[in-house]
């Protein structure tokens, strides 16, 4: 009998126990192939959920662009697509959009720095025990429900500082939405600086700083990076968040900067119109498809900044 | 002379960058404070708020135009579908795809395009996933309004979630474990299905089940798709009398979750309403925050318990 290399299929003769355990051995590797294809095409989703988003987004925004100008999509000054009178000027919804986002970021990323900061370098180790899993559980409430706060809640309050405020406004959105992201940024922020290796706080207290000085001066530069992406995410959720603005802001589209008025942002827009019963392939169907285009690159322009913000940043130990 | 002056000079400005320290301290103290505060005081108005209203009959009817007769029923049980589905579309997804990715993927560009991708997508607005449910689950694939295309969505929006904890929990597991298994001549499906998935479970659980928090809150996306604000039935039961005793007709049903239950309840001029609002929030919230305290109780038990 000739030496038969293990795997060697073509290797002859064979009694029937080593054919048997060949067939085996075959049947095996073939499991181990389909099954570690099965798992590569479960991983694959996540470039399909892209793709698809692409396609969709990009499909119906050129039927959309096919009707209206690019020129007229960026300067016009009114929206008003369901109208007789169409007009299709994305600064309108963009204008909302960005009021209400600077508000809240005003709100979220002072307070979210500082609370990070205390967390990190401050608050002994019980306080942080508690706060951390505490900040965790406030980011999994539904946005729906801040939107609740805003509407009956805070801007109730505001019309009792400023009685003139309408009871739609995106102060009192932006406010909430601001509230809502500091546990984002402080938890991230908080995160990055723990990353910060103890030998800088060593150096710096050993040249007689104290806490706060090599908080500010050593832990936060070195930390900047990670704090950076903490306030892109922060931007990201400000400007994706929808269920908040539709409750609190009025759906009325406004070209304005000003937060004490209503206006409608680029997702309450996208939400005000799939409550209604627009019929697949009008214009305004096609609409919240240019819409949530503009979003999706507003968030990757936003995203990309960031990444390169933190490349230039980037401080490795 | 001159020395005495220069120590009191000294001292002053330690004492100064003391007190800049218990400022900042106070400062942080304060801002953690109002955080939590601001937090404490929204919850607390919507529990009073909608505390009267939160009765059996709230959970056992169906939205009414009269304030006071109308209640979650159809929308729980639809919130509970839509998650039966989420679920089973992101589990075997996202473990599979997080068990690629920690134990089969070569090294090459494919590799990294998925993990960028991953975590780009953890970025992409929520209403983006909405849009494209519409565009692509609701016309292209003739799904419709129903549960189905619900669930799809969500699935979708929690695969990362689910990803990045089940990379994490493997990656936790010692290499020791691994070479154990192959050194008794187990194949590497042996030795993620014996070991590698067993000995992360509890991590994944930890992650399927904020990722489902997350589900079970997200309004956006649902909307956007067509989920009718109000809906006075229910889907088609799984479950029959005559043969096949089981039907899957509830799969393609239109639905209401409870979301949606509260973003129209919010939405109208009645103050009446608004304590329904308030209701079905606060049963929102607690559900919510029960899932996420789970998990995150989960995980503290995890890392203690633990040792390789």
């Amino acid at each position: 009998m000739s030496a038969v290399v293990p795997g060697d299929l073509t290797a002859t003769p064979q009694t029937g126990a080593m054919s048997a355990r060949l067939a085996y051995r075959r049947s095996r590797i073939l499991r181990e192939k389909l099954i570690e294809f099965a798992l590569f095409l479960a991983a694959l989703v996540s470039v399909f959920t892209t793709i698809g988003i692409v396609y969709v987004l990009v499909k119906e925004s050129v039927v959309f662009f096919s009707q209206v100008s690019l020129w007229d999509f960026l300067t016009d000054t009114q929206w008003t697509p369901l109208f007789d009178d169409a007009h299709f000027g994305i600064m309108v919804l963009l204008s909302g959009t960005l009021t209400s986002s600077l508000v809240a970021l005003a709100i979220a990323i002072p307070l979210g720095t500082i609370i990070a900061i205390y967390l990190s370098e401050f608050a002994p180790f019980s306080v942080r025990e508690v706060a951390k899993p505490f900040l965790e559980l406030l980011g999994g409430v539904p946005t729906i429900v801040y939107g609740y706060f805003a509407l009956l809640f805070v801007t109730p309050i505001l019309q009792w500082f400023y009685p003139a405020l309408p009871g739609f406004n995106l102060l009192s959105a932006g406010i909430v939405m601001g509230i809502m992201i500091i546990p984002y940024v402080a938890s991230i922020s908080e995160d990055a600086m723990r990353a910060v290796p103890m030998s800088l706080r060593e150096g710096s207290y050993a040249m007689g700083a104290t806490r706060f000085q090599t908080a500010v001066k050593v832990v936060v530069p070195a930390a900047f990076s990670g704090i950076a992406s903490a306030y892109i995410l922060g931007i990201s959720r400000a400007v994706g968040e929808t269920m908040i603005l539709a409750v609190a802001a009025g759906l009325q589209p406004n070209l304005t900067f000003n937060p004490l008025e209503p206006a409608a942002t680029i997702t309450a827009y996208i939400v005000q119109v799939a409550l209604g019963d627009l019929p697949h392939g009008s214009i305004g169907y096609q609409t919240i498809f240019a819409a949530g285009l503009t979003l999706m690159l507003f968030t990757l322009a936003c995203n990309i900044a960031g990444h390169m913000l933190r490349k230039s940043f980037r401080e490795a130990y | 002379m001159a020395y005495a002056k220069d120590l009191t000079a000294i001292r002053g400005l330690i004492a100064s960058h003391k007190r800049w320290d218990m400022i900042f301290g106070l400062c942080g103290l304060l801002a953690l404070m109002l955080g939590v505060l601001a937090f404490t005081a929204l919850f607390v108005d919507m529990a009073i708020d909608g505390f009267g209203r939160l009765s059996w009959d709230f959970f056992t009817s169906f939205p009414s135009r009269r304030p006071g007769q109308a209640g979650i029923l159809s929308a729980w049980i639809g919130s509970c579908l839509v998650m039966i589905v989420t679920a089973f579309f992101a589990v075997p997804l996202g473990v599979a795809a997080g068990l690629y990715l920690e134990e089969y993927a070569p090294k090459n560009w494919l590799t990294d395009v998925i993990e960028i991708n991953i975590t780009n997508l953890a970025g992409v607005p929520s209403i983006v996933y909405g849009l494209l449910a519409l565009g692509l689950f609701v016309y292209q694939f003739g799904f419709g309004q129903s549960i189905l295309s619900a669930g799809l969505t969500l699935a979708l929006l929690i695969l990362p979630v689910v990803i990045v904890a089940t990379r994490e929990s493997i990656r936790a597991i010692p290499q020791g474990i691994r070479e154990g298994a192959y050194a008794l001549g187990g194949t590497q499906w042996q030795v993620c299905k014996d070991h590698i998935i067993p000995y992360s479970s509890a991590g994944i659980l930890t992650g399927v089940i904020i990722g489902m928090a997350r589900a079970i809150g997200e309004t956006a996306p649902v909307i956007t798709i067509g989920a009718l604000t109000f809906i006075a039935f229910l889907p088609p039961a799984p479950v029959q009398a005559e043969p096949p005793f089981v039907s899957f007709d509830w799969v393609m049903s239109p639905f209401t979750v409870m979301p949606i239950q509260m973003f129209n309840w919010t939405s109208r001029p009645e103050a009446a309403f608004h304590q329904n609002a308030a209701a079905a929030g606060f049963v929102l919230v607690l559900m919510t925050l029960a899932m996420n305290g789970l998990a995150i109780w989960l995980r503290y038990r995890l890392r203690k318990k633990i040792k390789w």
